[in-house]
């Protein structure tokens, strides 16, 4: 056994200087201090620790080296980048010497020479260095992944990029003197803002003697002519004395490190596994508070309540925390990509400049592993086909570079990714000849397709228009793939591209997946989620707003909703169901039958005529009375056949209504002239037809409710919009996202289940799917702007969006719908009295009303009688208020009444005749007045701050 | 190979059935299902297993036999599948039962051969036929291009 500098044994088959024996991943040899015998490098399990360790911390600093090393290509004297590199690739040589991997430490070695010259100043960085570098970094790469599938570096002979490094190094020389003497002055004084109190880092002096750069007694005398007052540094003096000056160098580095590693201490390395077991217990936790915010609602007890509001309260923030620490930049992906870019230019010949926007840009961790893949094939893409060589840019008047930008920004509950090139753009003539000759399409259907339909074929699998197959791309398997793994992430691609001026490709993908804000509504007697995040406005159509409301275009339900066409989906029709219409929303129908009690008389029928041919009861053809006669009969022949005569529904049900009844008077005629037989075919007659009437029965009930009351809400689906009809619209929950089994994956509708407070199971839907399946959006994803009727705007006219309220004493008021952000209803009951002021508890906080009567000067003297008595809020059960929101805080504004939402001319304004007003201005023919929302509000102010001192107490 | 094996047994319409006991993770009685619009007739529904979402399969149905009578309520054996669990609806629960190895035979050729696909064999029981269940085939299919629907 020898020993090593260090002063410990040393493995004879690493005969390089233990350098890195202070280095933190080395700390088997810290144990040892001290004592004479040493623990060696026999492979023992602290052994097995450290190496992993030693894998884990090499291959992150191996991907920083790729960014710095391509960062220093086109910055080359960019010292502390230098200094970096090399102090890293010093650090891996040391401790793979330590371990024993002699391979990695000759490797490394080659590099942390070239890589002092450079550092040192005496060589300068070029193309083919870099190039060196790399290859460098690769055959690291190359041993680590050696390491650790077989705790062997490998058989690999690495002479080859051994001389080539070694030959790189023959490059300038110049004298290293000088050089050296300003490095010993380079001391790290300054120490990182966040030092945590670990030991620090021995001293300069102390560190020299442990390498053996020199002996204490030189050490000793150095300090004591710096105690004579010698105002150098240690290290200078101990250079003048002889000590070597690359060790001072050395040492000094060993101490960043070993101050650097105490800072990284202040984060944490956890499995992901385990975050994402943590992840189904706060769904689990959220699922269970769901269900105690139900019971509690039902309670009276107040302080049951407090504390489910504070579980609320938790659950939420423990929620919000655990999915932060999934969520991680989308850097970690795209600091990859410089290495890749380049290396791919070069192999193309090609000069492209990438440029990075947005990567701060945070994403769950599982959705970054997924487009990693995609993304890279997308970025190849551009490159190898998008961007076009020196020449033939300059021929086209572009400068040499091109430009290869990737974007990423948070947009609407969505990450949006875009990946553009100013290049040549995409050829749609040899695309869609390329398609007709694989046969994707036919050449009548290419000559007739739209550009965007031609985009579209680049995603069919199997396509490729790369006149040579290179390893980079053109195997025809590639955007279909990306498509594919796109999309099951939830998310969407797009390409857009300009025949010689360049391509954009748009990815879009969800934030989270598993928790999510959903819209409860009911179809057909069910519940169904739709994701809040499709969600646009609700639309509530009632009587005869509901049947002129619906307008038929060329065959299909539209809605005008502000002018412009929204095309209506119904749910029940698209999911096939039939179901019972809740009362409450048969009464707001107001239509007069009970239709359940109907189908249910209908139905016992049945057993009461089998009675009857039993003996067991009487009954003569008057009981029975005639059709006309029985509950159903009477609604037919009154409101119903009078409303509702022109749907089909309605004529087959009369016909199967009167069969009915015939038979059941042929029944009772045949009893009573005791041709049994005869009774016996009516009976079963009547049996069929029962059943006919109750089935034809469901379809009448649907038909007719839902032409007096239509619940329309307004989707968003890919850049499209339609109206989706539902029986019911309930609340806004927060529902836990669970996968559908494998047997249902297929089935496009629907995007997973969920379980409700009351633990039951409902569906929840998938808006592009469903959009798809009813066909107002296109397969192939047509963005047809053109289809959407644009509302007709004369000139001089200004159209804002207006919400409309009655005022005081009947009058009309206005404010503009981009200061609301919510309308609300609450019960007289929920209004409270703090400071002076009234409140209501809304949304975990408490919200200042304000009543707009009162702020509006004219009735100072009538109001100030109200707030004395205490009765400034109007008179009603409930109370609308229209909520604003003003640097996260809301606001509450009173009115009396919430009218409608409407476009307006601003263009004829009048001016404001008093405070909290900005004008008046005709709608709808009523002269309304605009209120002054920012005034307003500020007439609340004082109580405001006072609200403000509240909650920080609170907090 | 052992000569003696444990199976969950259950009827379905008539038919004695039984499931290696390994494979069932519960038995439970009706639960409440939430139907799935556009799925073959074989869905029935999911139910809430404590807080886990499991599809239920109407054996009635997956081997084409009667539909069970209106009023008549299924029962749920849970059985454990790669993908998660699977409730299976049948009519009664049996007992769990031992069987000697030496009474198996292949299927009989009474059922359809859609049924016999999902049937693995006999056991000539002193009374009855016990037919073996192949669960894996039972909850495989396919619900986009099911022609079972």
């Amino acid at each position: 056994m020898v020993w090593c500098a260090t002063g410990f044994k040393k493995c004879p088959i690493a005969p390089i200087t233990c350098a890195g024996a202070f280095s933190p991943i080395a700390k088997c040899f810290h144990l040892a201090i001290g004592e004479a015998t040493t623990i060696g490098h026999r492979r023992n399990e602290t052994m097995d620790e450290i190496v992993k360790e030693f894998l884990v911390e090499s291959n992150e600093n191996l991907e920083q080296l790729d960014r710095d090393l391509v960062h220093l290509e086109s910055d080359p004297t960019n010292r502390e980048k230098l200094a970096s590199v090399f102090r890293t690739i010093h650090t891996v040589k040391g401790t793979a010497g330590c371990l024993g991997f002699s391979r990695l430490a000759n490797v490394t070695h080659a590099g942390e020479s070239l890589l002092s010259r450079l550092r040192d100043g005496t060589l300068l960085l070029n193309q083919e260095i870099t190039s060196g570098l790399l290859a460098m970094l690769d055959v690291v790469r190359e041993m680590l992944s050696n390491i650790e599938a077989k705790e062997q570096e490998g058989e690999g002979d690495y002479t080859e990029l051994i001389g080539l490094l070694t030959r790189l190094q023959a490059g300038e020389t110049a004298p290293a003197a000088s050089a050296n003497a300003s490095d010993a002055k380079y001391a790290p004084e300054t120490t990182p803002a966040t030092a945590p109190p670990v030991a620090a880092p021995p001293p300069l002096g102390d560190l020299m003697v442990q390498i053996g750069a020199i002996v204490r007694e030189q050490l000793a005398t150095a300090l004591r002519q710096q105690q004579d007052g010698d105002s150098r540094r240690i290290g200078e003096i101990l250079v003048d004395q002889g000590a070597p000056p690359n060790a001072v160098v050395d040492a000094l580095e060993t101490q960043r490190d070993l101050r650097e590693s105490a800072v990284a201490a202040s984060t944490i390395r956890v499995d992901v596994g385990q975050l994402d077991k943590l992840m189904n217990l706060v769904g689990e936790l959220v699922l269970v508070r769901n269900q105690i915010l139900q019971f509690s609602a039902a309670q009276q007890d107040p302080g049951f309540q407090q504390t489910t509001q504070r579980l609320n309260l938790v659950t939420t923030e423990l929620q919000e925390g655990v999915m932060k620490t999934r969520m991680q930049p989308i850097d970690t992906i795209w600091s990859k990509f410089p290495r890749v870019v380049r290396d791919l230019a070069m192999s193309c010949g090609k000069q492209v400049r990438l440029e990075m926007e947005g990567k701060e840009t945070e994403l769950d961790k599982t959705l970054i592993e997924a487009i990693k893949d995609p993304l890279t094939h997308l970025i190849r893409n551009s490159v190898d086909h998008g961007i076009e060589s020196p020449d033939k840019r300059a021929a086209a008047g572009k400068p040499a570079d091109g430009r290869l930008l990737l974007r990423a920004y948070h947009e609407g509950g969505q990450v949006n990714i875009e990946v553009s090139d100013d290049g040549a753009g995409v050829a749609i003539d040899r695309v869609k000849r390329k398609a007709v000759e694989h046969g994707l399409t036919s050449p009548q259907k290419a000559a007739q397709m739209s550009e965007r339909e031609a985009l579209d074929l680049l995603f069919l699998p199997g396509f490729s228009t790369a006149q040579k197959i290179t390893n980079v791309s053109g195997r025809g398997v590639g955007l279909d793939v990306v498509k594919t793994n796109i999309e099951k992430i939830g998310g969407s691609v797009d390409i857009q591209s300009v025949a010689g001026k360049g391509t954009t490709i748009k990815v879009k993908i969800p934030l989270t997946l598993a928790i999510i804000p959903a819209l409860m509504v009911a179809t057909g007697g069910d519940r169904y989620a739709i994701p809040q995040v499709s969600l646009l406005e609700l639309v509530r159509l009632e009587g005869e707003q509901a049947v002129k409301g619906v307008e038929m275009i060329h065959g299909a339900p539209v809605y005008r909703l502000r002018g412009r066409l929204l095309p209506l989906v119904y749910l029940k029709r698209e999911l096939n169901v039939v179901g019972h219409v809740g009362k409450a929303t048969r009464q707001r129908a107001s239509v007069a039958l009970d239709f359940s009690l109907a189908r249910k008389k209908h139905l016992e029928w049945k057993k009461r005529l089998q009675e009857v041919l039993d003996g067991k009861l009487s009954m003569t053809e008057q009981q029975a009375g005639s059709h006309k006669e029985c509950a159903l009969g009477k609604w037919l022949y009154g409101q119903g056949l009078k409303e509702f005569g022109a749907l089909s529904v309605m004529q087959e049900i009369e016909k199967a209504h009167q069969g009915f009844h015939v038979h059941v008077r042929g029944l009772l005629r045949s009893k009573a002239s005791g041709d049994l037989r005869q009774a016996e075919e009516e009976l079963s007659r009547v049996d069929v037809l029962s059943k006919e009437v109750v089935s034809i029965l469901e379809r009448v009930e649907d038909e007719v409710v839902s032409k007096y009351l239509v619940n329309i809400v307004v989707l968003q689906a890919d850049d499209r919009q339609f109206g989706l009809v539902v029986d019911e619209i309930n609340d806004t929950e927060e529902i836990v996202v669970k996968p559908l089994g494998k047997q249902l994956k297929g089935l496009t509708t629907f995007a997973g289940a969920t379980i409700m407070g009351d633990g039951r199971v409902a569906l929840i839907l998938d808006i592009l799917g469903l959009a798809q399946k009813a066909r107002v959006v296109a397969e192939a994803r047509d963005h047809g702007r053109a289809e959407k009727a644009t509302p007709v705007c004369e000139q001089g006219e200004q159209h804002h969006t207006l919400l409309l309220l009655r005022g005081p004493n009947g009058s009309r008021m206005a404010v503009p719908l981009g200061l609301v952000s919510r309308l609300e209803e609450f019960p007289r009951s929920a209004i409270e009295h703090s400071g002076g002021q009234q409140v209501v508890q809304y949304r975990d906080e408490i919200m200042p009303l304000v009543s707009v009567a009162e702020v509006l000067a004219e009735r100072r003297a009538i109001t100030r009688e109200l707030a004395d008595s205490g009765e400034l809020i109007p008179q009603n059960e409930k109370v609308q208020v229209v909520v604003h929101s003003d640097q996260g805080r809301n606001v509450g504004l009173v009115v009396d009444r919430i009218l409608d939402i409407v476009d307006a001319d601003l263009g004829k304004q009048r001016r404001a005749t008093r405070a909290g007003t900005l004008g008046s201005v005709v709608v709808q023919g009523h002269v309304t007045e605009l209120l002054d929302v920012d005034t307003i509000i500020r007439a609340a102010e004082p109580v405001f701050a006072d609200q403000a001192k509240l909650e920080g107490v609170r907090a | 190979m052992a000569d003696r094996k444990q199976f969950a047994t259950f009827w379905v319409d008539g038919h004695f059935f039984g499931v290696e006991v390994e494979k069932v993770q519960e038995v439970i009685r009706y639960q409440e299902m939430t139907r799935v619009p556009l799925a073959p007739q074989v869905v029935s529904g999911l139910i809430n297993l404590r807080g886990r979402i499991v599809t239920a399969l109407d054996l009635r149905r997956r081997l084409e036999l009667r539909d069970r009578e209106e009023q008549k309520l299924p029962m749920n054996v849970v059985v454990r599948h790669e993908d998660g669990a699977v409730s299976l609806l049948v009519d009664e629960i049996g007992d769990v039962l031992e069987v000697e190895e030496s009474t198996f035979e292949p299927p009989p050729e009474a059922l359809s051969s859609k049924a016999r696909q999902l049937i693995r064999g006999v056991y000539k029981l002193k009374d009855h036929l016990l037919i073996v269940l192949d669960t894996e085939k039972a909850v495989k299919f396919d619900a986009v291009n099911s022609d079972l629907a």
